[in-house]
Parts: structure tokens; C-alpha cells; sequence
């Protein structure tokens, strides 16, 4: 069994009536950084949402396909049960307990594991971010988004997880540290064995981790492949990384066709 | 100025019970952002459970007692379960209605059971009072004043060091990413609720104890709101500190009424003055949380 994470043919709707997800594919192959990329509204965090079960909480609901996770269907599992068989999402936005310390905020993070670990975990937090070390007594709400994007990914490694979902690490982090965190997911990620299923707008910064990528628009997987392919595929390079020559704003729409076969049809 | 003493300690000892069911009010809003108008009602089923041990089923106070607070954690889970679960997800509103009804209910219960005359607990402590700094004291304030000192200590220990105590204020903060981190959020508000039912109900037999129980205790839960809302809605602190400083506030202001302008009932207004104050002047109480502001 090499894919941690397989999803088919999902379909999410939203208050019974906002189809968001419509007949999503794809899969996570174990120990490696698989990208999802899109633009906003594409339905990145509702595919992240859909596999956590946080959408139970947003009147979101899984209406068609399956999430298979090491072979067994999770899609109507809520979220504590899901945390515990090892999958952790960072949610987007950081969601950090502001009125709590960062200590507190990483004993959250190991909520759902044993005791035992606590010292040994919180160590290892520490060693990937030094910075939360100095830190650990302060209110996290007080801290810059940097350090809390931090402290998000710290409580993530508390719960030591099979598979980490990551909902937009980048967001609101200036290059330099945008860098310096996915090097830090890089590390966690070959340290730790953990899969890392990776959702981002920042496509470049996403391509240069991962192994392979997923590109959605409008709730469907519309290409897919190696990062290094994608980084030197002309659509993505104009549509992604804003290296388009022509001045006119044009969608995905009105380019090869050929390549955005459906996908339950193929 | 003895008079003054005495009330003070009165004040005290009132307030220490206030403080024990604001706690009880601090901790459900805390979790669940519910404000529970109940939380009279919950002293009041308290204190009636007890007394029906101890004097119906002659069962000795000390395992009457231990045998409440188990039907506290019983009610807790009862009312969470039955009452507001299926009110997740509701507007606010529709849950704080919800517990202005469930107050009625409970309220009806036990005049249902217990009618509504007077009862009175028989004597536990010694009456023989304790003499300190020349003013005599009533054992049973003194066991009123440390037993809410000692709850809050638990409590505050429980909130900043034990694994679930640090979830819940977790949940209080950002539910779905306390349920992104595992944390059960149901069993959590369930959890909030036992312990606001074990806190009233302490307060319930504490109050028997002094004053004996009839079935308007639970307006007692209305003098929490002043006590609550001075100490900021969301503070441990705040609901000991509250709780205490409006008890004092209301003996002391209620027998200087009455020694210099000659009225009586002040007591139960002073609460409620010092209420419009805070309201006017710190609407965020004394301990609340303002947001974090990140500049």
C-alpha cells in the first residue's frame, strides 16, 4: 500500500443547495509532499475540510465519491475520530488559541495523544522552531504571524500524524519566511516520515517542495503531475507563476481543451 | 464600626457563595458562549437534593453531600444532552431562551416535590461561634468561606495546568480548531456543564447550611449578573473577585441604609446599582478579555 490518501470522485455540497466539489480525484503517495493549487474559490480548503471532517461544522457535506485513507472510507467520520487515526489539518488563517500561552497552545496539539510523549514532542517542536522555545510562556495572540504559523505547524507535530494536511501555509508570511517554512515542512516531512498534503495559492513556493501536484478550478482536478513538469509546463508557468507574455487577462477556460478531460470520464 | 465588621464578614461569606456559582455561570459561558439564566435553579435542585437525603432518607450529611454533588455531574450530563445538544448550531438567542425555560422547569420540579415553605438542614457544624479579632463568628462561615476558597483553587489549577482544563479554555477560544486538534467539543460542553451543576450545588448546600432553603433560591442566580459582569464575563478571577465584592458591597450599603437613612431592603438593589455603574463605566468588567489587538 504506497497511497496514504486516496480521494474519488468527490462531491461536496454546501447548505444542501452550493455544489463546491464536483467529482474530485486524486491521491497522496506515502512519505512524499503531494501540492493541491488553484485559485481562490477553486475548492482547495473545502477538499482539506472534506478529508479532516471539519465540514460537518460549516453545513458542508460529502454528497458523492469516497476519501480512503490506508484503504478504509473516512468521508462520514467526524473530526476527533479522523484526528486520531493520524491525519492533522493546519487550518488556514493559523487559528492559533490567542488568549492561550504557546506552551498551552502546543499541549492542545497532543491532545489526543499519550501523556508519555508530551516532553519528548515538545522538545522536538522546539528544535524545528527556537523561536517558540523563547516564547513558550507568552500569550500566542501576541506573537507575529510569522511565529504563529509556527506554532500552528509545532502544534501539528505534537499530534504526530500519518498523513498532514496544510491549508495555505504561506498566507500573510513575507517571501523570507514563506520560505523558511516550507524548508521547515521539507525537514518535517523527511524527518518524520509524515505525508504532507499540501494546499496552496503560492504555486511556486508549493512546486519547489513537493513531489508531484494537483491543479483545481472550479472544484475539479484540471491537470496533475510532477512539480518539476508543472513548473516547466507553459499554461502553469502563464496562469500560476505569472510568467505570461500576453497582457490580457484570459481564464484556463480558453486553453487546451485536450487536457482538461474529465476526469470520471478517463 | 463593629456593626461595619460584622457586616463586612456577613458580605464575605454571602459573596463567597456568589462567587461559587458565578464560577459555575464564568465556566459555561467560557466553553459554550451560553449565558445561563438556570444557574439559580441549578443551586436551588442543589440544595434541595441534600436536604431530601439528609432529612427524608437520613442518610449522614457527609455522604448526602458526596452523593449531591454525583447527582450534579448526573444533571450536568442531562441537561447538556437532552437540552442543548440539540441546539447546536442554533442562533444564541435560541439557547439562552432555552435556559430561561429550563430555570422555570426546575424551579416547578421542586416545588412539585418539596412544596414551597421553608426548610431548614439540621445542624451540622457546632453553632458555638469562633471569637477572631473580638467579632464571633459561625463555624459554618468559616467551613462557607474556605470551602469556595479551596473550589477555586482546584479549579483555577484545573484550568491552566490539566490537559482538559487547558482544551476547554481551547474550545472557549475557536471551536472548530479545537476540534481540528481532536478535542471532542461535545464532551467538553457536557464537561462544563457537570462542573457548573457540582459548583451551584456546593453553593446550594452552603447556603442551606446558614439560611435554611425555600423555593426562591434560585433568584439568587440574578445576583450573579452583577458579580459576573464586574469581574468581566469570562474571568475565573473575576467571578471570585465579583462575587465577593458584591457581596460585601450589598451587606455594607444595605446596613448603612438602614442605621443612617432608616430603610430597609436595600440589599437587594445595591447589586443592581453597582450593575448600571459597571455597565456605564467598564462594560468589559474588571478581568474580562478586551481582544488581542496585533499592531
Amino acid at each position: 500500500m504506497n497511497e496514504v490518501l486516496r480521494v474519488e470522485n468527490l462531491e461536496v455540497v454546501y447548505n444542501d443547495v452550493v455544489l463546491v466539489l464536483k467529482g474530485l480525484s486524486l491521491a497522496c503517495p506515502k512519505g512524499e509532499i503531494t501540492a493541491l493549487l488553484g485559485a481562490n474559490g477553486a475548492g482547495k480548503s473545502t477538499t482539506l475540510k472534506a478529508i479532516s471532517g471539519l465540514l460537518e461544522c460549516e453545513d458542508g457535506e460529502v454528497t458523492d465519491g469516497f476519501i480512503m485513507y490506508q484503504d478504509e472510507p473516512i468521508q462520514k467520520i467526524n473530526p476527533e475520530k479522523i484526528v486520531r487515526k493520524g491525519i492533522f489539518q493546519v487550518m488556514e488563517g493559523r487559528r492559533i488559541f490567542e488568549d492561550l500561552t504557546v506552551e498551552e497552545n502546543l499541549k492542545c496539539g497532543a491532545f489526543t495523544r499519550p501523556r508519555s510523549e508530551m516532553a519528548g514532542s515538545m522538545e522536538k517542536v522546539y528544535d524545528y522552531f527556537p523561536r517558540l522555545k523563547e516564547r513558550r510562556k507568552q500569550l500566542a495572540g501576541y506573537m507575529s504571524g510569522g511565529e504563529q504559523q509556527m506554532c500552528a505547524i509545532g502544534r501539528a507535530i505534537m499530534a504526530r500524524p500519518e498523513l498532514l494536511l496544510l491549508d495555505e501555509p504561506s498566507l500573510g508570511l513575507a517571501p523570507l519566511l514563506v520560505e523558511e517554512i516550507f524548508e521547515i515542512i521539507k525537514k518535517i516531512n523527511s524527518n518524520e516520515g509524515v505525508t504532507v498534503f499540501l494546499v496552496e495559492q503560492n504555486a511556486r513556493a508549493a512546486l519547489s517542495v513537493a513531489k508531484q501536484a494537483y491543479i483545481m478550478e472550479n472544484g475539479r482536478v484540471v491537470m496533475e503531475g510532477k512539480a518539476e513538469d508543472l513548473l516547466n509546463n507553459p499554461d502553469v508557468q502563464e496562469f500560476y507563476l505569472g510568467m505570461g507574455k500576453s497582457g490580457d487577462k484570459r481564464s484556463y477556460r480558453d486553453v487546451k481543451h485536450y487536457r482538461r478531460r474529465k476526469r470520471w470520464l478517463g | 464600626m463593629e456593626y461595619y465588621l460584622q457586616l463586612f464578614i456577613n458580605g464575605l461569606v454571602v459573596g463567597s457563595i456568589y462567587s461559587l456559582v458565578a464560577l459555575g455561570f464564568v465556566i459555561i459561558y467560557k466553553a459554550t458562549k451560553v449565558v445561563n439564566f438556570a444557574q439559580g435553579e441549578l443551586v436551588m435542585v442543589g440544595a434541595y437534593i441534600c436536604f431530601s437525603l439528609t432529612v427524608q432518607f437520613h442518610i449522614p450529611f457527609v455522604w448526602a453531600f458526596v452523593l449531591t454533588l454525583a447527582f450534579s455531574v448526573l444533571l450536568g450530563l442531562a441537561i447538556e444532552r437532552m437540552v442543548l445538544r440539540p441546539l447546536i448550531g442554533e442562533e444564541h438567542i435560541s439557547v439562552i431562551m432555552v435556559t430561561i425555560g429550563m430555570s422555570s422547569v426546575l424551579k416547578s420540579l421542586v416545588q412539585l416535590f418539596w412544596g414551597t415553605q421553608i426548610r431548614v438542614y439540621p445542624q451540622v457544624l457546632p453553632s458555638e461561634p469562633f471569637v477572631i479579632a473580638g467579632l464571633p463568628i459561625a463555624p459554618v462561615y468559616i467551613a462557607a468561606f474556605v470551602l469556595s476558597g479551596v473550589l477555586f483553587a482546584i479549579f483555577s489549577a484545573f484550568f491552566k495546568y490539566s490537559r482538559i482544563g487547558i482544551a476547554m479554555r481551547a474550545t472557549a477560544f475557536d471551536q472548530q480548531a479545537a476540534q481540528s486538534m481532536g478535542i471532542g467539543i461535545k464532551n467538553i460542553f457536557a464537561m462544563s456543564w457537570c462542573i457548573a451543576c457540582i459548583v451551584s450545588a456546593v453553593g446550594g448546600v452552603i447556603l442551606g447550611n446558614i439560611n435554611g432553603i425555600n423555593s426562591q433560591l434560585g433568584h439568587l442566580g440574578l445576583k450573579v449578573f452583577p458579580a459576573v459582569i464586574l469581574g468581566g464575563l469570562d474571568s475565573l478571577l473575576g467571578a471570585a473577585l465579583g462575587g465577593l465584592i458584591i457581596g460585601v458591597l450589598e451587606n455594607v450599603c444595605d446596613g448603612a441604609a438602614r442605621q443612617l437613612l432608616g430603610l430597609g431592603g436595600f440589599r437587594e438593589v445595591a447589586a443592581f446599582v453597582i450593575l448600571v455603574v459597571i455597565l456605564m463605566i467598564k462594560p468589559y468588567g474588571l478581568f474580562g478579555t478586551k481582544e488581542i489587538e496585533r499592531v
